[in-house]
């Protein structure tokens, strides 16, 4: 299974700009933020010219048009997923907003002063700050799954936490740092024996191979669109039915209710009862479109490509004297290589880097504690996607040198 | 931009002058930007005149934010603590003689920030004494 490169990189039109005279851009901080393809734009774009209108009460032709494109785009997300229903697909602003979701309606409703939620040392900020604000509240008990010296959970480990009762299991499902993709099937089986609810970060993981909540039985998904070459500004939480009928309302609002008195209101049916206010519609409609080009290409095949490409620029970092690449070997590891260079600042490597169009990232990427545990500030941090290049590495590798000549 | 990384910047933050911890000092300051763990502090000891006898500097960083340190703290020793509480931001890139995007531009005026922190504190100190 392989994609062609060179077709996927004409659909980016970002991809053909210079970021100065002479000087095309190499884009490795696809982490960050993925680019678009005209499809995407072309769908937002189209919307806002055609079929703009708030979604749900209209009952003219324009607000039956964006209610259809709105919520086929759930549908393909939901079809993307492998989930049971679209009811189970709920739009939020992000990654984000899934996890703080889950923390402040289902936690809130559910832990008590003592409980156990289980997160691990490599998580993002966003799925460590939501359970440290409600352990300040309610006194809920925080423990993590270390990650060993080459970039691993230590499972040992997570299966004696595991005999401690915990009520929530929350971790990343592939590291934006390391690039661990982590067993996610095994330790969500785990954490059901063990009595737990599970939620799995898909930041990372949903862009970049396929992930099927049914096969992974997962409880709760948190993604965002814009790192799966959709937009910006609207993400998902995939939910079971159950936990999500359970849960009480997260914001207030319209399009949330079914009827509103003065005094009390009852609330909508799923998945609109998290969706108060006017969602992000264009967005909507972007992000079914993204959803539609990837798996027009294939997400194995993406995969594939990602692999080979991450396994190619590994080879050439680790070769660099100098270099220490960080997180698992290419078997267990997505499309981040993050590292550090033994002369050279990371700000200093990715404002060299610059000069030649290389777009990386520099700093603790939101996982300072992880940092930490590597004794390390920062790290400079290249990212692949299914549009880069090994000419791309190549790029990135020659820079690096022309760091070490400036610092060596 | 390769004027950013000029010789003086790199010879700066590779064979820092001023690096280092005084013990004692009559002041003592420190501070990091907490977008990328850049980290200074600075030491200081003042004569009977009110100028500055010695100062160091130490911390980790980006070249930016050490060079600049260095090179802060190169220009305020031997002048009045009064003087220094006046020095901006362009005092510290016409020492840099670069030009800086508002990213960069934090790790370069770390140093004033925490300099200038501190000193503050110390003219409190200086006027109960």
């Amino acid at each position: 299974m392989t994609i062609n490169v060179s077709e996927i990189r004409a659909q980016f039109p970002i991809l053909q700009r210079e970021v100065r005279p002479g000087v095309p851009l190499v884009y490795l901080d696809s982490t960050a933020t993925a680019q678009k393809p005209l499809a995407v734009i072309a769908a937002m774009d189209d919307f806002y010219r055609r079929s703009n209108a708030n979604i749900h009460r209209g009952v003219h032709t324009l607000a039956e048009e964006s209610t259809a494109l709105y919520e086929d785009a759930r549908a393909k997300i939901a079809g993307f997923l492998h989930a049971a229903s679209p009811r189970q697909v709920i739009y939020t602003r992000n990654t984000t907003e899934s996890i703080n979701l889950v923390a402040y309606s289902w936690a809130r409703a559910t832990l008590k002063a003592g409980d156990l939620v289980i997160l691990t040392e490599m998580e993002h900020h966003s799925n460590l700050v939501p359970w440290q604000i409600l352990q300040a509240e309610r006194g809920i008990r925080l423990e993590f799954v270390p990650v060993t010296e080459n970039g691993l959970l230590d499972l040992e480990v997570y299966r004696q936490l595991l005999a401690q009762s915990p009520k929530l299991v929350a971790f990343t499902h592939m590291s934006n740092v390391l690039g661990t993709i982590n067993p996610a099937a095994e330790m969500i089986r785990l954490a059901h024996q063990a009595g737990a609810v599970t939620l799995l970060d898909g930041a990372q993981s949903v862009p970049h191979f396929a992930v099927d909540v049914q096969a992974l039985d997962v409880d709760f998904l948190a993604f965002s669109a814009h790192k799966m070459v959709g937009p910006t500004g609207i993400g998902v939480l995939y939910g079971k039915r159950e936990l999500l009928e359970a849960m009480p309302p997260f914001l207030g609002g319209g399009d949330m209710i079914r009827e509103v008195h003065l005094r009390s209101f009852k609330p909508n049916a799923l998945p609109y009862k998290f969706e108060a206010g006017t969602p992000a519609i264009a967005e909507a409609v972007g992000f079914g479109a993204a959803v539609d080009y990837l798996t027009g290409i294939g997400m194995e095949a993406i995969a594939a490509h990602e692999h080979a490409i991450t396994e190619y620029a590994l080879e050439r970092l680790e070769e660099i004297p100098g270099v220490k690449v960080f997180g698992p070997e290419a078997s267990h590891k997505g499309g981040v290589a993050a590292f550090t260079l033994d002369c050279a600042h990371p700000h200093d490597v990715a404002q060299i880097l610059d000069q030649d169009g290389v777009a990386v990232r520099a700093g603790h990427h939101c996982a300072q504690p992880l940092h930490e545990k590597f004794n390390i500030p920062a790290t400079t941090r290249a990212s692949f996607y299914l549009y880069s290049t090994k000419d791309e590495v190549d790029k990135l590798v020659d820079g690096i040198y022309k760091v070490k000549q400036y610092f060596g | 931009m390769d004027d950013l990384y000029r010789e003086v910047i790199i010879e700066h933050y590779k064979n820092p002058a001023y690096k280092g911890h005084l013990d004692p000092h009559d002041y003592a300051f420190e501070d990091s930007n907490p977008l990328c763990g850049d980290h200074i502090e600075i030491t200081l000891r003042v004569d009977g005149n009110g100028n500055v006898a010695e100062a160091a500097f130490d911390g980790h960083g980006c070249a930016i934010s050490q060079a600049s340190a260095d090179l802060l703290i190169e220009s305020i020793i031997g002048k009045p603590v009064e003087d220094i509480k006046s020095f901006n931001r362009q005092h510290v890139l016409d020492l840099l003689g670069i030009e800086l995007g508002p990213v960069r531009l934090k790790c370069a005026l770390l140093s004033l920030k925490v300099l200038k922190g501190g000193l503050y504190g110390l003219g409190d100190t200086l006027e109960e004494a």
